[in-house]
């Protein structure tokens, strides 16, 4: 690997990053639902030379026992990156940074799940980094959500989630690795889509109040794009292919149980 | 008032179903009058009642579910149960044995047995409690066990156990499905055992396809007939393969979110079987059972721990 370079300017004189993109464009981003077998939900992202896979367990028994919250499930987030992942060897024991990422993707989470319907159990989100390069725990938030939906837990929405940043004095949607490293700032978010609740707001670098309140404002336009990919990825798993349907014929339908849906008709 | 989903639409978590004076159920949820969902499943709308059957997901227990478990600790009076998903249940020998029973209960069930049994309560305090004393309720000492997802285990029973009979009624097999996604199978040979686990398997894989019990009634007649023809050629095989099986009528029926109707298991020989509620005074014949069973119960037990891991 040779020694890294800095490039020579961020912003190119026709107002272009480094990779050609405009400055509210996000990188190519290709989502994969169900990619692992044996986890009970999964998903992996490539958001451009980023690729993270995430796994879910659960909801299960909760081990160690003195975790137990009495009233909702406890999400536990594990955010790992490769050895190889990064340019230099990442050394493979537990970091500093990878704790903290794990504690805030899981607070950036917790707020779309309904845990509560699963008292006493735990939730499990292994993250692993296959190749980094920049907008990790965003990426990581994003392939987090789906894997969670496709674990069938119940949430108020999927969770997508970008960093805005600034270099060379200009505001840009979704960070690079060395816009990442050599720009001025950056303001990793997630939302809950619906409402525009912000789940997850943290910054790094000095940005004035107007630059701040911009940068949030193309975060959610990005993050409400990348929504869109999300459901799709989504859809994609779980809608059966075309051909083998005859769409009239439910005449085994595997609902039985009305319930009291039909006495309550003019409730 | 408007619904913004077709009949049975694949949907995704957060997505807006419907607004007005519709009532969210199963997943869905609420928020000031709208309706979204919380799964990723297919939308239906009975009534006025919106919900979403989920395609995935880990068994959350029901009173009243039907249940097949694993014996993992016996503690003084109670035995400690795996039945799947984040909650292990407790089953109590009084909910299990008829009295008097002896002290030891380990007589009756040990580790390591497979039962099916019923959850009898369960609610956000209290973890799931078991019982064992409706019709069919046993220990399992032969067959096999069949792990599926548990979101799939409507769609195996159909519409009030169209699909299920009919895979009983042309594989002349005993089947009880469990809620919790295990399916005891006894089958009268290992070919039609096969066939029974592709059945179950494929349904699992195409659920949330239309016309399924259709084509898995015509896969099922056309591997029957290969089973046949290949017999034909192997006398002793058919000997086994034609055993006379027990009537299919009196197969479990069992409903999605019907009442508890614990499995009629068929009665075919299951006066051999150790029933649980034997009284103490039978143990003569308990004794000679377990050393039976032993070597019979072979096939769930592997099964069942294979899967935990």
């Amino acid at each position: 690997m040779s020694p890294e370079v800095k490039p020579d300017f961020l912003i190119s004189p026709e107002g272009l990053r480094i990779d050609g993109r405009r400055p509210d464009e996000m990188r190519p981003i290709e989502l994969k639902v169900g990619v692992l077998k044996q986890a009970d939900g999964s998903a992996s992202i490539r958001q451009g030379k980023t690729y993270i896979i995430a796994g879910v367990y659960g909801p299960r028994e909760l081990h160690p026992r003195h975790l137990t919250l009495n009233d909702r499930a406890y999400l536990r987030v594990v955010y790992r990156m490769a050895t190889f992942s990064v340019p230099d060897r990442k050394r493979p024991a537990p970091s500093r940074r990878e704790r903290e990422i794990s504690m805030v993707i899981a607070n950036s989470l917790k707020p779309a799940l309904f845990l509560e319907e699963f008292p006493k159990s735990v939730v499990d989100v292994f993250i692993q980094v296959i190749q980094a390069d920049g907008g990790t725990r965003c990426a990581a938030i994003n392939a987090a959500s789906l894997a969670l939906a496709d674990a069938g837990i119940p949430m108020r929405g999927l969770i997508p989630s970008v960093a805005v940043g600034k270099a060379d004095g200009k505001l840009l949607v979704d960070l690079g690795d060395e816009e990442d490293k050599y720009g001025q700032g950056d303001v990793p978010m997630a939302i809950i889509p619906q409402t525009e609740e912000i789940t997850l707001l943290q910054q790094d670098g000095s940005f004035t109040k107007e630059e701040l309140v911009e940068a949030m404002r193309m975060g959610i336009n990005s993050c409400k794009y990348l929504h869109e990919l999300q459901k799709e990825a989504l859809k994609r798993t779980y809608v059966r292919k075309p051909g083998d349907e005859g769409d009239e014929g439910y005449e085994d339908d595997l609902e039985t149980d009305l319930g009291e849906a039909e006495l309550m008709e003019d409730e | 008032m408007a619904v913004y989903f077709q009949k049975r639409e694949v949907v995704v978590p957060g997505q807006l179903l419907a607004e007005g004076r519709y009532r969210s159920s199963f997943g869905t949820y609420d928020d000031e009058g709208k309706i979204f969902s919380s799964l990723v499943g297919l939308a239906e709308l009975r009534g006025n009642t919106v919900k979403v059957v989920a395609l995935e997901g880990s068994y959350i227990p029901k009173e009243g579910d039907l249940v097949i478990a694993t014996i993992n600790i016996v503690a003084g009076n109670n035995w400690k149960v795996n039945i799947g998903g984040p909650y292990g249940a407790s089953l109590h020998a009084n909910n299990a044995l008829r009295r008097p029973y002896s002290d030891d209960i380990s007589e009756y069930m040990d580790i390591g047995d497979v039962i099916s049994a019923e959850i009898i309560a369960f609610d956000r305090n209290s973890g799931p409690f078991l019982g064992m004393k409706g019709r069919g309720l046993t220990v399992l000492t032969d067959g096999m066990v069949l792990e599926v997802s548990p979101a799939k285990i409507p769609r195996i029973i159909g519409r009030s156990g169209s699909m299920i009979n009919m895979i009983n009624d042309h594989l002349k097999i005993d089947t009880i499905v469990g809620q919790n996604g295990r399916i005891w199978i006894r089958a009268p040979s290992t070919e039609i055992l096969r066939l029974a686990i592709k059945a179950f398997r494929t349904i699992e894989t195409q659920a949330h396809t239309s016309r399924l019990t259709d084509r898995i009634s015509s896969m099922l007649v056309e591997e029957l007939e290969k089973i046949k023809g290949s017999v034909e050629t192997k006398e002793e095989v058919q000997e086994t393969a034609e055993l006379p099986e027990t009537e299919p009528e009196s197969e479990p029926e069992l409903d999605t979110e019907a009442e508890p109707v614990p499995a009629p298991e068929s009665k075919t020989d299951s006066k051999e079987k150790p029933e649980p509620e034997t009284p103490p005074e039978k143990k003569d014949t308990t004794v000679e059972v377990e050393a039976k069973k032993d070597e019979e119960k072979e096939e769930p037990t592997e099964e069942v721990s294979k899967n935990e891991s």
